[in-house]
């Protein structure tokens, strides 16, 4: 457990002045992984908009060691780093204790990296990739990726008279990461600041690679004022559209339950991506973005032990 | 693998320490790999490559080497772990062959924009389509403007010296870029040949250690590597790049006689065969040297007076001395392993008839663009090369700029 007096008190390791949109989560993930770490860390970053937003040359946010080389291989990149640092720690030229991470956004990790990230974890590098998932491909101008949600309108899958969205739902890339059987995968938000910053530090505390997947909300992408990003974030897991938890050594567990488990309406009307979902000819796009929240509900509820309510009835319409 | 080392007995001076091994190129730039002792190597297999890492491998698991072995899933991960690596302070090496050097090209230019003084072997395959495993100099002349340096071997030996010399060149406080060195796929690695092996002191007292100025794990001064550059700064960090290759020949000339002083054997950035008073020159990169030196001496024998310049340094190329040592000749035939498919021969062509630009007595010159994909190359097709340069000699007459040689057409 984090205590934000002592949080408060640490040095500020990404700092202000970037470009990142108002309202912009990624670098509130960003800082909370600074704060949650108690070693020096070296950080690598995929292109992206947490890259470019926080190293327009010359200047930088990272007051910490950082790498970016390309968009596919932030956990190739870190794998390097972290094996120089053994190779050398070995042969005693080098002393001192670090900690290393990878960032990538939803792009760069549930797509074009996802076999440099599979590669990375199955080799078993001590290293936490943290996949700031904000669910389509931001930086170039909001296209889809495999992490955009049912029904979402990005630049690529307009809505027109044929075209309501994207068609598919999205990939369940936490679940290929526990199937690496990597000792420590967990789902986070920033929203939840406490859960977020204990699972860094449990992450970075393990002895091997180590994954959280973090939905990112982007103001930008996703279409809301830029003071609801947490309240966004809140919504995503409070409607179970993006549970908290953590796969310890294969074991789930639920570290965050909605008192209630809200309708995923309630999160969807929010966004302006999904304003057609409320259009007339398209009702029948919510049941089903509903019916696959549930059932992914019920399925963790299950891997993690837990008893199945009985579910709500959504009315079409 | 074999390696039936004895004494040079008859050697002296330097070469008096050296061992003779019956080596194949692969295993001797396995064998400088292991005295070069690098920190960090990451690589992935790839025909005819592969045995440079497998052999590599068994050093690490026999703990003859300190090196942290990064067995990655695919060549643009060994290429982004080596600039991680190289990044964080480590000496990084890898190898590799056409499609996995076409699958890092992404990352060569990178590596080359960071100044990471990473250190490749890259054995000599024709790229796909179709797909083929055997020799031409298409992968290597696609990353030609990369940035790196590309010093080209004839044999096994010169594949193990230029080894060594690249990790001294790369890691040169005045050049700081990568370096890739070559040898030709199969007929090199794979050909077994006598290599003069030098002690693992000798070789490790060379390479000196590597501890560069500026690295990601000082997490004391944290450094941001790689940040975005836009119009205000790219241009002029790319122009940066310039100055090292600028002052990488100075560096490869005093390193190749540093190399001649420990082993008997120096290197420039070419080597001329019977050159001097050489009317008809061939100039070629690669192993089809060695068959080309033997048709010189036929033809000296035969009284005409042919020579050979064999480039070992492509980039950065050697402009001034390739024009101060062809301008004047009779006829120059250029031998392209690769297809420019630029509408005017290979890129060796291009190289020098830039290169021959300012010259007041440029010679009448053509391309051959021969060997894609192993098409053997023996002494009767270098014979008819310079047959031709023979005729075009006798009329000053260059009747077609470039041909195909030893193709069915
Ligand atoms: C090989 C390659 N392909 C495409 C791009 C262009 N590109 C840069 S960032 C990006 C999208 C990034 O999306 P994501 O990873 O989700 O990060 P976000 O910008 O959303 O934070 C793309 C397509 C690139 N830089 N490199
Ligand atoms: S576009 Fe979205 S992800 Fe990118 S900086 Fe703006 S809010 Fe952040
Ligand atoms: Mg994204």
């Amino acid at each position: 457990m984090a205590n934000l007096k002592e949080l408060s008190r640490k040095p500020e390791r990404f700092t202000g002045g970037h470009r990142a949109c108002a309202g912009c989560s990624a670098p509130i993930v960003a800082r909370m992984l600074m704060m949650a770490a108690d070693q020096p860390l070296v950080v690598g970053c995929a292109t992206g908009c947490l890259e470019v937003t926080s190293t327009l040359f010359p200047y930088t946010s990272w007051n910490t060691p950082f790498i970016h080389s390309a968009f596919e291989n932030a956990a190739a990149t870190i794998s390097g780093v972290e094996a120089a640092y053994q190779s050398l720690k070995r042969q005693g030229k080098y002393d001192k204790e670090v900690r290393f991470v990878a960032f990538g956004g939803d792009g760069g990790t549930y797509d074009i990296g996802l076999q440099s990230l599979s590669g990375a974890m199955e080799r078993g590098h001590r290293m936490l990739y943290i996949c700031y998932n904000n669910e389509a491909y931001m930086n170039t101008g909001v296209q889809r990726s495999g992490a955009t949600m049912f029904g979402a309108e990005t630049t690529t899958t307009p809505v027109g008279r044929k075209g309501y969205g994207k068609k598919q739902f999205e990939k369940d890339l936490t679940a290929i990461l526990v199937a690496h059987g990597i000792p420590y995968v967990a789902q986070g938000s920033p929203s939840f600041w406490n859960d977020l910053i204990t699972k860094m530090q449990k992450a970075l505390d393990t002895d091997g690679p180590s994954f959280i997947n973090v939905l990112a909300p982007c103001r930008l992408g996703w279409a809301f004022p830029p003071e609801e990003t947490i309240e966004l974030g809140r919504l995503a897991v409070n409607t179970c559209a993006w549970p908290l938890y953590e796969v310890v050594d294969g074991q789930y567990k639920i570290t965050y339950k909605p008192r209630e488990k809200m309708p995923v309406e309630a999160y969807l009307k929010k966004q302006t991506k999904y304003r057609h979902l409320f259009r007339p000819g398209n009702e029948w796009m919510l049941p089903e973005f509903q019916k696959h929240v549930d059932e992914k509900w019920e399925r963790l509820l299950t891997l993690a032990g837990e008893p199945i309510p009985a579910r709500e009835p959504v009315a079409a319409g | 693998m074999s390696e039936a080392k004895v004494k040079d007995k008859a050697a002296k001076g330097p070469e008096a320490a050296q061992e003779i091994a019956a080596l194949t190129g692969n295993e001797a730039v396995a064998m400088a790999m292991k005295q070069i002792n690098p920190d960090v190597v990451a690589a992935y297999p790839i025909t005819p490559a592969t045995e440079i890492v497998q052999i590599f491998s068994n050093y690490v698991a026999d703990g003859l080497v300190d090196t942290e072995y990064v067995a990655v899933e695919s060549e643009h991960s060994a290429m982004s772990a080596c600039i991680g690596a190289s990044a964080a302070g480590a000496r990084v090496m890898t190898g590799t062959s056409a499609q996995g050097l076409a699958l890092m090209w992404e990352m060569l230019y990178i590596a080359a924009g960071l100044r990471l003084p990473i250190v490749l072997a890259d054995v000599n395959r024709a790229l796909s389509a179709p797909i083929n495993i055997h020799c031409d100099h298409s992968d290597t002349m696609g990353a030609r403007d990369s940035g790196w340096i590309q010093i080209f071997s004839e044999d096994a030996q010169e594949a193990y010296d230029n080894t060594i010399q690249a990790i001294r060149i790369a890691e040169h406080p005045d050049v700081l870029l990568p370096a890739m060195v070559t040898m030709d796929g199969f007929i090199i690695s794979h050909g077994m040949e006598v290599v003069k092996v030098l002690p693992d002191d000798t070789i490790r007292e060379f390479v000196g250690t590597y501890n560069p100025k500026v690295k990601l794990l000082d997490v004391d001064t944290p450094r941001t590597f790689g940040p975005l550059d836009f119009t205000d700064f790219y241009f002029e960090h790319r122009r940066q790049l310039a100055e090292p290759i600028a002052k990488a020949k100075e560096v490869i000339l005093e390193i190749g006689k540093e190399y001649g002083k420990i082993s008997g054997r120096s290197y420039g950035l070419y080597e001329g065969y019977k050159l001097d008073d050489a009317e008809y020159v061939l100039v070629l990169l690669g192993s089809t040297a060695g068959t080309a030196k033997t048709v010189v001496d036929d033809l000296r024998e035969a009284g005409v007076k042919a020579g050979l310049l064999k480039i070992r340094v492509f980039r950065p190329f050697p402009y001034d001395e390739m024009a101060a040592l062809l301008e004047g000749r009779k006829a120059v035939g250029v031998m392209d392993r690769s297809d420019g498919l630029a509408g005017l021969g290979g890129p060796l062509f291009g190289e020098l008839r830039s290169a021959l630009y300012e010259s007041k007595n440029r010679p009448p010159m053509k391309d051959y663009v021969y060997g894609l994909g192993g098409r053997d190359c023996g002494p009767a097709l270098i014979r008819q090369v310079f047959d031709e340069l023979l005729e075009i000699g006798k009329t000053g007459q260059v009747k077609e700029r470039f041909t195909y040689l030893g193709v069915r057409e």
